[in-house]
């Protein structure tokens, strides 16, 4: 990471806030004056297939989307969907997987295809820092299995150069009123997972 | 002021700056949030969703000839939809200005085809703009509505899915006012009969040539020194990759697209060692500048299919001599990994009537739309897949040429139906076919965020709506056989179409059961596997559910078990119906057992 310039990945399956994740991302990097651009596919992804929505913040951003090799941080709410997902890391990135495991029909009903139970080793192989993240046991304590995306983002607000009071108002801004209690809670249950990675 | 906003978000403000009085569109991916969010947060704008497109593009017509500022959108295959009406506007030229704008796809992500709608102005010989930001999306927007109306012309504004749906910083300023003024008679000019319009194709000609000058000085035809040997031409999405690889070298940045500013391209040609164009989809630029005597080089690096990207851009350029080195990856991402193409949903109304037709194992001409979903493995169920409103059509000539006449069975949306299914309805009456149309009426435009459309009864600013019937309009077109089946019934499914396809006359078989997701959620008392029942037959595993997942139990052979996730099933009853052991059960009635 250098000159204030990020990649992030963010990766999941319709449905799961992908989206609402990177708007947040974005919200930050505005507040902290810089250029951010952001792309994702919409449409035919909503029918539970692979989302994926790339952020780029920088001095001045060209790209929307990552360059393969290019991402600094990726943030996977599924893990086989994070192991698809390595090859766009840096080597000296950081990824934080959920360790949920959806499985889709296709698979079940299809011989030859199987599903990756081992995404977070195979990660580790190729990069020096996988974070795994038990988010939706953590989610379903805090009460709510949709504060996935804010744990993640608390974890990852670790790697990032941008003060917690931020990320605060950013969520304040982008969420419904009734939930920023709990999503300031459940980022900063995240956050404090990111500290304690950085001291072992 | 400055907000992060999409290219669609970025249009429909430009929109609202603009002054614009009318929108109308049909939905399309990448197209939809256009209108969207005019709808939704510029109200002072009149916007509505048309059945089709064609309409869309004419009732644009219609309020730029009473004088009004109109903007007309939809994703790069509805104009094929509404050419026929753009072309001749072409002819007609304006009253108040008029922006077509259109969204491309290149890559299909939600498209059936990847054409270059560039083409399209060329075609009609009107003015092209193409962002290649959100930013340039709104400016680019409010400078087409001055060129319209400066040059009497439609004007196209090209977006592409990355332009559309990449966010970006705008910054937002306050609307304009403009003059509305009234229709004015002028047969010559708004009449195209062969006499008038040979006089437009002049004027066409003729405007065509100022534009030519006018691109020439536009500010969006620019010039980037970095002084080196090489120079870039390039434009819309292509520009951004190709400054994010190669940032040092100089460019002749192209948004103003047609007509050309080919004396502008000459010189820095000729000022540079060599040229090349880096352009996605089509040799669009390429193609007029070598025709114009001019020595480019492009496609030969890039390729022609498929969306470009950083990646793609340094690889040409490395194969041009011009980078030596490529700063990103050299490989593509490479782990190799089960697919996860999008499903129907858990209680999805269209999942019943497919299980049907696999299990009458006929031919099946499908359409687009949640439905196309029902092709892939495991359900398999369509046969064929064109455009919209093709099944029916396609399904006319199938049981025509097919001795026993009875040919395929026609799947089509209520949403399709509307937008052009209704004269291939109406040409299997008249000429007497014997098809069997199924109408999957969900009472939505699902596949693109459940739309409103003529059969929902609400319009799109929110108010209530026409409604029409749909088994009247079938009648009235001349089908007697009109049936209607329950969606969730298996058995009837199978038994209805079944009979209508032994019909000597077009049928007409309607489900009845909305879309799961839109406008309203519907979850009913989910259903559960009876673990200790079930003998791993997989046989719910094949009607493609995502509630239904494999146990960790096993069978004698190895073959897992099912489980429902309770938390996704509707408790739409389909895999009860079909599992062979009745091992699949209402929640509280397995709880009680
Ligand atoms: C000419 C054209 N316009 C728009 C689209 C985008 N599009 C694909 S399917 C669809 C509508 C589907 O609605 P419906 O037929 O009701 O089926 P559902 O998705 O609800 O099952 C639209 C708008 C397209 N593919 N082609």
């Amino acid at each position: 990471m250098s000159d204030n310039e990020y990649s992030i990945l963010i990766v999941g399956v319709g449905g799961q806030g992908v989206l609402l994740a990177s708007e947040l991302i974005s919200e930050v990097a505005i507040r902290a004056g810089l250029d951010v651009k952001k792309s994702e596919i919409h449409g035919m992804a909503q029918r539970g297939g692979v989302v994926s929505s790339h952020v780029r913040i920088g001095p001045r951003v060209f790209s929307p989307t990552i360059p393969y090799g290019q991402a600094d941080v990726l943030i996977s709410f599924e893990q086989a969907e994070g192991l698809r997902a390595v090859d766009w890391m840096k080597k000296d990135g950081v990824a934080i997987v959920s360790t949920t495991s959806l499985i889709p029909a296709i698979v079940t009903s299809t011989k030859d295809l199987t599903y990756p139970y081992d995404a977070l080793e195979r990660m580790k192989k190729k990069l020096a820092n996988v974070i795994g993240v038990e988010a939706d046991a953590i989610a379903r304590e805090l009460g709510n299995p949709r504060l996935v995306n804010t744990i993640l983002l608390g974890v990852m607000s670790g790697y990032l150069p941008f003060d917690t009071e931020s990320w605060n108002e950013a969520i304040k801004t982008k969420v419904k009123p009734k939930f920023v209690e709990i999503n300031l809670t459940a980022f900063e249950r995240g956050r404090q997972l990111a500290a304690q990675q950085v001291k072992t | 002021m400055k907000e992060l906003m999409s290219g669609n978000e970025a249009v429909a403000r430009g929109a609202f700056e603009a002054d614009v009085k009318l929108a109308s569109a049909y939905p399309g991916t990448p197209s939809t949030e256009i209108l969207e969010t005019i709808a939704a947060k510029y109200r002072s704008v009149y916007s509505q969703w048309s059945p089709n497109e064609k309409v869309a593009y004419e009732v644009g017509i219609g309020a730029s000839l009473g004088g009004a500022r109109a903007m007309v959108a939809m994703k790069h295959v509805g104009l094929n939809v509404a050419a026929d009406p753009f072309m001749t506007h072409s002819y007609t030229g304006v009253g108040g200005g008029f922006v077509l704008v259109c969204a491309d796809d290149p890559e299909m992500h939600s498209s059936q085809n990847e054409q270059d709608n560039r083409h399209y102005a060329k075609f009609a010989q009107v003015p092209l703009l193409e962002p290649s930001d959100s930013q340039e999306a709104k400016t680019m927007l409010l400078a087409a509505y001055e060129i319209s109306e400066e040059f009497d012309t439609p004007v196209l504004l090209r977006l592409t899915t990355r332009i559309s749906h990449a966010k970006g910083i705008v910054e937002i300023n306050d609307p304009i006012k403009t003059e509305q003024t009234k229709f004015t008679k002028d047969a010559a000019k708004y009449v195209m009969i062969p006499a008038y319009a040979r006089g437009r194709h002049k004027v066409v000609r003729e405007r065509l040539k100022k534009l030519q000058e006018f691109a020439e000085q536009s500010p969006f035809n620019v010039i980037e020194n970095n002084g080196s040997k090489i120079g870039i031409i390039t434009g819309g999405i292509a520009y951004q990759y190709t400054k994010e690889v190669a940032p040092g070298l100089d460019y002749l940045k192209l948004g103003m697209s047609f007509p050309l500013p080919m004396k502008m391209i000459a010189e820095f040609v000729k000022s540079h060692d060599k040229a090349i164009v880096v352009e996605e989809l089509e040799p669009f630029y390429e193609d007029q500048i070598l025709a114009a005597g001019i020595k480019v080089e492009g496609k030969k690096f890039f390729g022609h299919r498929g969306e470009y990207s950083p990646y793609r851009v340094a690889q040409g350029l490395k194969k041009a001599g011009v980078l030596k080195e490529i700063a990103i990856a050299e490989v593509p991402p490479e782990e190799q990994m089960f697919p996860r193409p999008p499903v129907l949903c858990p209680g999805c109304p269209h999942r019943g009537v497919f299980m049907a037709l696999k299990k009458l194992k006929v031919t099946v001409t499908g359409d687009i739309g949640c439905y196309t979903l029902g092709t892939l493995p495991p359900l398999k169920a369509l046969d064929t897949c064109i455009c919209m409103g093709a099944s029916i059509g396609t399904a006319i000539g199938m049981e025509r040429v097919d001795g026993s006449r009875k040919g395929a069975v026609a799947v089509i949306g209520d949403s399709t139906f509307m937008h052009s299914g209704i004269t291939g309805l109406l040409d299997a009456c008249y000429n007497k076919s014997n098809v069997t149309v199924a109408i999957l009426d969900n009472r939505a435009t699902a596949m693109t965020g459940g739309q409103e459309h003529p059969g929902t009864g609400r319009t799109l600013m929110g108010g209530e709506a026409g409604q029409v019937d749909i088994p009247t309009l079938c009648r009235a077109l001349g089908v007697k056989r009109i049936r209607e089946v329950d969606a969730y019934n298996y058995d009837q499914c199978i038994k209805t179409i079944k009979e209508e396809m032994a019909a000597d006359e077009p049928s007409v078989v309607i489900t009845s059961r909305p879309c799961v997701l839109m406008p309203k959620r519907i979850m009913d008392e989910p259903y559960v596997v009876d673990l200790e029942a079930c003998n791993g037959c997989s046989a719910c595993f094949r009607i493609s559910c995502p509630a239904i997942a494999a146990a960790e139990e096993t069978n004698e052979h190895g073959h897992p078990k099912a489980i429902i996730d309770e938390s996704l099933c509707t408790g739409c009853t389909l895999c009860a119906q079909i599992c062979p052991e009745e091992c699949i059960v209402l929640k509280s009635q397995f709880v009680k057992a």
